[in-house]
């Protein structure tokens, strides 16, 4: 269990963290989803030790984040983050390899090797595995460094935004592989992610932030609800139900028809009308 | 994916052509030739007494770029920065500076008296403390950008030049050629006295470094990647930082300051390495080092009869290597 | 019409900030005035500014005065407010803070134009080796800013200094090299250094021309601050962007190479000068003229005057101690994060 309390980050005077007290049990994939600013991946840097806290503690199971030994924490935790720019040529197979860094510290043993084979197959990197990681797409390194954490065989998992910059295609793919780390291999995966229908269709739990603080922790159920999508991004989203999933559609321009001036289920919209019905502003961007 | 393998395979066995092993041989081989031309290259005269004297040559320039190599490999590394070396951070002229306050405050007579070594483990000793200083301030806390950092290095070599030759002035004319021919060495003139202190130096250093290998391919991958990998960041960056100090001093000490010659064997390794891994990119640019260094003197020297200006070549092809360095980076 | 608005329409309700020669300046111009006096009176020989007052001084020490020391500070005030000025107008036309013909090859690059007149026309007068330097040095300029064309639009500012600095390196590098073979170290390297010992009356006058030089950057300011806006804002005010660039860096090439042949490299003075003086009072280039001019001839004044005392009887060279002064205040600057390198 990852447990948070009372972490607070400042840049200054402005507290990008404020007093976040936060329970993540074993198993299961939690996204953290909030508007830009809300302090998403600071806190997700704090509990990878990436950044220093300046007040509360972190535990990762029974290690202390702060004081405890970093490799012994590399062997519990993995994180990545939006894939960093590398200095020197490697390989995929390289590049995961270093996964067993906190294990073996560079020298690899026949576990080791199994390992690295292992994360390789997983995510489908056979072909690939002699190609240099500058030579290929952004999506195949992606994979491949997802790899790389994998070989890392921690029992937690934290990917800051591993959605950015994917198409459709592979964020579903990346989605899938992380659900499958969830349910096969029985990894705790917490995820940052921008867009909160991922999160409501894929994750177990989502923590909801905005402005430093956790404003809603619960299931894609209690969490996607238009009161609450409205408190934490700030604005009107109508919230319908598609196969058993809550969809937040803020990729309408408006919730409010014209015709009946209604925003919710009563809306002509909703009654078989086939013509394209005009739409008028929010009243919120209107002013 | 079909459509996609077979270029893939070409590419992979054309960058495997040749195994890293077999370009590290082939640097080594480029490095014997160099000093074979070198040593045999327009022999007259006193047979034993020329071959001691490029032989003690050459025993320097070996240790000054083999030592230049490796330090820079690993200082860019640690620093996540290819434009900068511990040259171009000033670190070079940090340590001219302060054989010149040295020399300023015990007097030259004292400095006559003490003798080279001890002379040398003082000026170590004071360089590993500035250099920690310098290093904190330029890679503490506050994040700069890599070019920031560079220009910062730059800056504070020409403060630090400027400074040494004001001291010079101060001196009295005497006193300050005396300074000159004990303390400071140059390509034609070697300093002989810390040849053998020095090649430990630097036996111990590489040693260290090379078990530093694994630590530092993680490194590659930036700050966040090595520490999640487990990497004590801030300790190991504070080691390497200070190993490549000491290599410096050793550099400088035996041949005085040659800012480009570490930014442009590293380039050069990057390149022919094959791979990014530090059991390939280190001692080929330590290879390069001594290659261009024994290389570009035994050309200047015995074809060109034109002893001391290969600091100034060096310079001349650094510069050059590095705009292109910056513009090729800020396009990518 | 935006250039003109800030020089003009602040002035009614900012007066001190707003004009560009205010009572703050002239106040600043008294100073330096002391500072020159102070110069003046500085030196081996014993001149006493009461010997002068009450008519004791001999004619010794008139000629001494009249043909050695006044000429010197002189030069030093010229040399100061044109490197300042010069500092101000690239950084202003490249668009970028940390560039001074020091830092992108424009020194250097009259320095191999006095290498060929050394070694080519070894007897030629002093305009001849000034003019064949103002050559090279806007051939330099124009090679400094071909490369920095090359730097995507979106590359970061301190890249463009880093080629500058690393140009004028490689320059200085093919200087030496050349001068080694010829033997000319020592010629080249008296010329290249900064140093006022050997102004004299007769020897410094061409100095006089950066005045020139100065007047024409007063006059053309609101020019080159429309210029400064970048080639799209420029054309669309209907300026001739090409011409007003071309003739900006000619100015500074040409200033550049005067200060070089009379008095040799001065460093910093470009960079640290109009930084200081954009960060107190914002960016316009006409209303900061007079205070650069002033701070730049203040700054070489004082670093003269350093020179002169530090190791007395004997003199340190002026561009070794600017080299220490102006990049201390630089590095300041730099790592405080004053300098906005974004």
């Amino acid at each position: 269990m990852i447990l948070v309390s009372g972490v607070t980050k400042r840049y200054g005077k402005t507290a990008v963290v404020d007093d976040v007290s936060l329970q993540l049990p074993r198993g299961g994939v939690t996204a953290i989803v909030g508007a830009n600013g809300a302090g998403k991946s600071t806190l997700l840097s704090m509990i990878a030790r990436l950044l220093d806290s300046d007040a509360g503690s972190i535990t990762v199971g029974d290690l202390d984040v702060a004081t405890c030994d970093s490799r012994e924490l590399a062997r519990r935790l993995a994180i990545l983050r939006q894939t960093n720019d590398l200095q020197s040529r490697l390989t995929v197979a390289d590049l995961v390899g270093f996964g067993r860094f906190p294990h073996s510290g560079g020298r690899h043993t026949a576990t080791d090797r199994a390992a690295i084979e292992q994360a390789i197959s997983w995510m489908n990197l056979h072909d690939l595995r002699d190609r240099f990681l500058d030579e290929m797409s952004g999506g195949q390194r992606q994979r491949a460094f997802v790899a790389m954490v994998l070989a890392q065989d921690t029992e937690y998992l934290l990917l800051d935004e591993p959605l950015n910059n994917l198409d459709v295609a592979h964020a579903h793919a990346m989605l899938t592989t992380l659900r499958r780390a969830a349910d096969e291999l029985n990894k705790t995966v917490v995820i940052v992610v921008h867009d909160i229908n991922y999160a409501s269709c894929w994750a177990d739990q989502i923590v909801a932030m905005k402005n430093g603080v956790i404003r809603a922790v619960g299931s894609p159920r209690e969490i996607m609800r238009r009161p609450l999508l409205k408190d934490v991004f700030e604005l009107d989203i109508e919230v319908v139900e598609l196969r058993g999933h809550r969809i937040a559609h803020f990729y309408l321009p408006v919730p409010i028809c014209a015709n009946c001036n209604s925003a919710n289920e009563a809306c002509c919209l909703n009654r078989g009308v086939s013509e394209p019905v005009p739409l008028t502003l929010r009243p919120q961007v209107a002013s | 994916m079909s459509a996609t393998s077979p270029p893939t395979s070409t590419v992979t066995s054309r960058s495997r052509s040749l195994t890293p092993n077999k370009r590290l041989v082939l640097g080594l081989a480029v490095c014997l030739l160099a000093a074979g031309v070198f040593m045999l290259a327009n022999l007259s005269g006193n047979l034993g007494f020329v071959l001691e004297l490029r032989g003690r040559k050459l025993a320097a320039m070996v240790l000054v770029g083999w030592s230049t190599g490796v330090a820079t490999v690993a200082f860019q590394t640690v620093t996540n920065n290819r434009l900068l070396t511990p040259s171009i951070m000033g670190l070079d002229a940090l340590y001219v500076f302060i054989q010149s306050i040295l020399v300023l405050v015990l007097g030259i007579a004292l400095v006559g008296q003490v003798g080279a070594y001890p002379m040398f483990f003082l000026n170590v000793g004071l360089m590993l403390l500035a250099a920690s200083a310098l290093t904190s301030v330029l890679f503490g806390k506050r994040s700069r950008s890599v070019y920031v950092v560079v220009l910062a290095g730059l800056v504070l070599g020409s403060v630090l030049r400027a400074l040494s030759s004001l001291i010079a002035r101060v001196l009295d004319p005497s006193s300050f050629m005396v300074l000159q021919d004990n303390l400071f060495a140059s390509f034609t003139a070697v300093n002989p006295q810390l040849i053998w202190l020095c090649a430990v130096i630097v036996a111990l250093a590489s040693g260290y470094l090379w078990s530093m290998r694994a630590t530092l391919d993680v490194l590659t991958l930036g700050r966040d990647a090595a520490v999640s990998l487990g990497v004590p960041y801030q300790r190991t960056m504070r080691r390497v930082l200070l190993v490549a100090t000491l290599l410096v001093c050793v550099s400088t000490a035996l041949v005085g300051p040659i800012t480009f010659l570490g930014l442009i064997v590293a380039a050069i390794a990057y390149q022919v390495s094959g791979t990014g891994r530090h059991t390939v990119t280190m001692p080929m640019a330590g290879l390069l080092g001594v290659a261009v260094l024994v290389g570009g003197q035994a050309i200047l020297e015995q074809i060109l009869g034109q002893a001391t200006v290969l600091s100034v070549v060096i310079e001349f092809i650094g510069g050059i290597a590095f705009i292109w360095l910056v513009i090729r980076k800020a396009s990518s | 019409m935006s250039a003109h608005a800030p020089s003009v329409a602040p002035a009614a309700t900012d007066k001190p900030a707003g004009r560009p020669l205010s009572r703050g300046w002239f106040g600043g111009l008294a100073v330096l005035l002391v500072l020159a006096i102070v110069s003046v009176f500085t030196g081996v020989s014993d001149l006493s500014p009461v010997d002068f007052l009450t008519g004791t001084a001999t004619d010794r020490q008139w000629l001494h005065l009249l043909a050695s020391r006044v000429p010197r500070t002189v030069a030093v005030l010229l040399a100061g407010a044109s490197l300042a000025l010069s500092g101000l107008l690239m950084q202003l036309l490249v668009r970028n803070r940390f560039v001074e013909p020091g830092t992108v090859g424009t020194s250097e690059s009259a320095g191999v134009g006095i290498l060929i007149a050394v070694m080519v026309f070894p007897t030629a007068p002093l305009v001849v080796k000034m003019v064949i330097a103002i050559v090279t040095a806007l051939i330099g300029t124009a090679l400094f800013l071909r490369l920095v064309r090359s730097l995507p639009p979106k590359a970061p500012v301190v890249a463009v200094p880093l080629i500058g600095i690393m140009l004028a390196g490689v320059i200085a590098a093919g200087t030496t090299f050349v001068a080694y073979r010829f033997d000319l170290m020592q010629t080249i390297g008296i010329w290249m250094q900064g140093d006022f010992s050997g102004v004299l009356r007769g020897r410094y006058e061409m100095l006089w021309l950066l005045a020139g030089m100065g007047l024409l950057l007063w006059l053309f300011a609101d020019r080159f601050t429309l210029a400064s806006l970048g080639q799209d804002h420029a054309r669309a005010l209907g300026l001739s962007y090409k011409a007003t660039l071309n003739l900006g860096l000619a100015l500074v090439a040409t200033s550049s190479a005067i200060t070089l042949v009379v008095v040799g490299g001065i460093g910093f003075v470009g960079l640290v000068v109009p930084n200081l003086i954009t960060l107190w009072r914002g960016d316009n280039l006409r209303r900061n003229i007079g205070w650069t001019a002033l701070a730049g001839s203040g700054f070489v004044l004082v670093c003269d005057l350093m020179s002169r005392t530090l190791n007395a009887p004997y003199e340190v060279p002026v561009g070794t101690v600017s080299g220490v002064l102006g990049g201390i205040v630089f590095l300041g600057l730099l790592l405080t994060g004053r300098m906005r390198t974004q």
